[in-house]
């Protein structure tokens, strides 16, 4: 089966909504599962890895909510391919380095990603846009419920589901989730909120998860603990947090555009002004000047621009989604050029921004 | 106070970490504190330090017994100070002493709490019962009422045979 025509084009997966999706990007659940009588894929040998993708992808293919998925083991993917896997967020930067003995499974709609030998046997997760942890919970529940029937898990009534790291030990959940910050970024209110958010234990990263820059004002936010507490409980406590920084986020904006509006319009106009002018722009620049422009969206500064364009445009200017539009292998120079154009012809249609629409009328 | 890493030279650095209602302490000398990287006292998490802490009271017991081994996969308690994970689940069983305290440092308990495999959901309804007939024995015997014990032990027996083998469907 090839990837590339199995997953669904930039466009639809930007024109997915969700509950809070001006502000929370998507919802994630993960669990970590192993098998009984295996040693951890770090410390397995390759022959005992392959027995292990072996029996996870039999048992993928009995169970009827994975009926159609894609399942491949990662030696027959292409580093490209692996690539546009974690620009859209479906493995992590770790498992796009595995080759043989490790693989990935993905249904149509891309809302379960199960990831076969990477730190653990098993890591499946359940993706949804916005804000839903309970129904990314409930789906990816029900799908170990079916798998444990095939696969015999390492588990211990007293420790829980055993994972290879301890830090996940107990019900090996991580539930995640991704957040549009910028309000809080420009009111410099954002180290008081990780700060205060880090000693609730839990977690926040970068766009791309553990170790990594919050490119773009994306940030994800998740539960470090995983024994002690129920699943239910961690949802309930994450869902609880999210929903005040959200909160948080939507009073920073008010207040931004109450006490100091020419900053913000100024930040929004230049972040249009280079994306719509630029011929050479790093995805670094543009993923932050995009952050900006999403926030104008939001604002009521585009009138009749969606959310989707620059959500679309943000998963189009990663490395692998441009090399994508192109025969030849592009260089890092050549990648700044085209991405340069690709922004600019998508920007041509998007008038100047104006002041915010409840404010109403032109200053121009 | 004595380092809590080489317990040699006096503990200059005191670290505490408060993650919800949890308080976590240590005292480093301010050579340890320099090896183990602590020049921002915000910016570290300490179960990374307890994970990586060398000569601690489980390791030197250990290194006098002789390396332990996972008898399963193999892995040493020398390579998981190193990596921080685990080889194989047997792992858990066979480096279990002085586990719970790293678990303490990382989660909000040290007992699973949540979702159970069908498989083992058996297990956790016969812990229960074994716990309840034990306690019924407990009183047929004070209560002189050896018929009832004797058919309490029996069942006692046959669970705690059911036990032995976890898993098993």
């Amino acid at each position: 089966m090839d990837l590339r025509e199995f997953l669904a084009p930039a466009a639809d997966v930007a024109r997915r909504t969700g509950p809070q999706d001006r502000i929370v990007l998507s919802s994630r659940v993960r669990l970590a599962r192993n098998l009984k009588g295996f040693a951890f894929p770090g410390w397995a040998k390759k022959q005992d890895r392959i027995q292990v993708y072996e029996k996870v992808a039999a048992a993928v293919a009995e169970v009827p909510t994975l009926s159609g998925c894609f399942c491949e083991s990662l030696d027959k993917l292409s580093a490209l391919d692996k690539q546009l896997l974690v620009e859209r967020h479906l493995i992590s930067r770790e498992h796009a380095a595995r080759s043989g003995g490790s693989g990935v499974v993905l249904n149509r709609q891309e809302t379960l990603c199960l990831m076969i030998n990477e730190e653990d046997h098993l890591r499946m997760q359940s993706l949804r846009p916005g804000l839903q942890l309970r129904q990314a919970w409930a789906e990816i529940d029900a799908l170990d419920t079916e798998l444990e029937a095939h696969l015999p898990y390492a588990f211990s009534p007293e420790l829980g589901y055993l994972t290879a790291c301890p830090t996940n030990v107990g019900t090996g959940i991580r539930v995640s989730a991704m957040l549009h910050l910028p309000g809080l970024v420009l009111s410099e209110q954002i180290n008081a909120i990780v700060q205060s958010v880090n000693k609730l234990g839990l977690a926040v990263r970068g766009l791309y998860g553990e170790g990594t820059e919050a490119l773009g004002n994306v940030f994800q936010v998740s539960n470090q603990m995983t024994l002690g507490e129920s699943e239910q409980t961690l949802l309930e406590k994450l869902d609880k947090v999210l929903r005040q920084i959200i909160e948080f986020e939507e009073n920073a904006r008010a207040t931004l555009i109450e006490k100091n509006p020419k900053m913000v319009y100024n930040h929004i106009g230049r972040a249009y002004g280079i994306l719509a002018n630029a011929h050479i722009i790093a995805s670094k620049e543009a993923m932050n000047m995009l952050s900006l422009m999403r926030l104008g969206v939001d604002l009521g500064m585009f009138p009749g621009v969606d959310r989707s364009l620059t959500d679309e445009l943000f998963l189009l200017i990663q490395p692998a989604h441009l090399q994508l539009l192109h025969q030849e292998k592009l260089q890092a120079e050549e990648r700044d050029i085209i991405r340069a154009d690709l922004i600019r012809s998508r920007l041509r249609s998007v008038s100047r921004p104006g002041p915010p629409l409840p404010a109403g009328g032109s200053t121009e | 106070m004595k380092c809590c890493v080489c317990k040699e030279r006096e503990a200059t650095v005191h670290l505490t970490q408060i993650v919800g209602d949890k308080v976590q302490k240590l005292d480093l000398c301010e050579e340890c504190a320099r090896n183990k990287g602590i020049n921002d006292p915000t910016g570290f998490a300490l179960a990374d330090l307890l994970l990586g802490m060398s000569g601690s009271p489980q390791e030197e017991g250990t290194a006098k017994a002789g390396e332990l081994r996972c008898p399963q996969c193999g892995f040493t308690q020398a390579e998981f100070k190193k990596l921080g994970r685990f080889g194989c689940p047997e792992c858990y069983q066979t480096f279990s002493e002085g586990l719970e305290e790293l678990l303490k440092t990382m989660h909000k308990g040290t007992r699973h709490v949540g979702k159970v495999p069908a498989a083992y959901r058996g297990v956790e309804d016969m812990k229960k019962r074994l716990e309840r007939l034990q306690q019924e024995l407990a009183r047929a015997v004070r209560d002189e009422n050896f018929e009832r014990a004797a058919v309490l032990r029996d069942e006692i027996k046959h669970l705690q045979a059911r036990l032995a083998a976890p898993g098993e469907r």
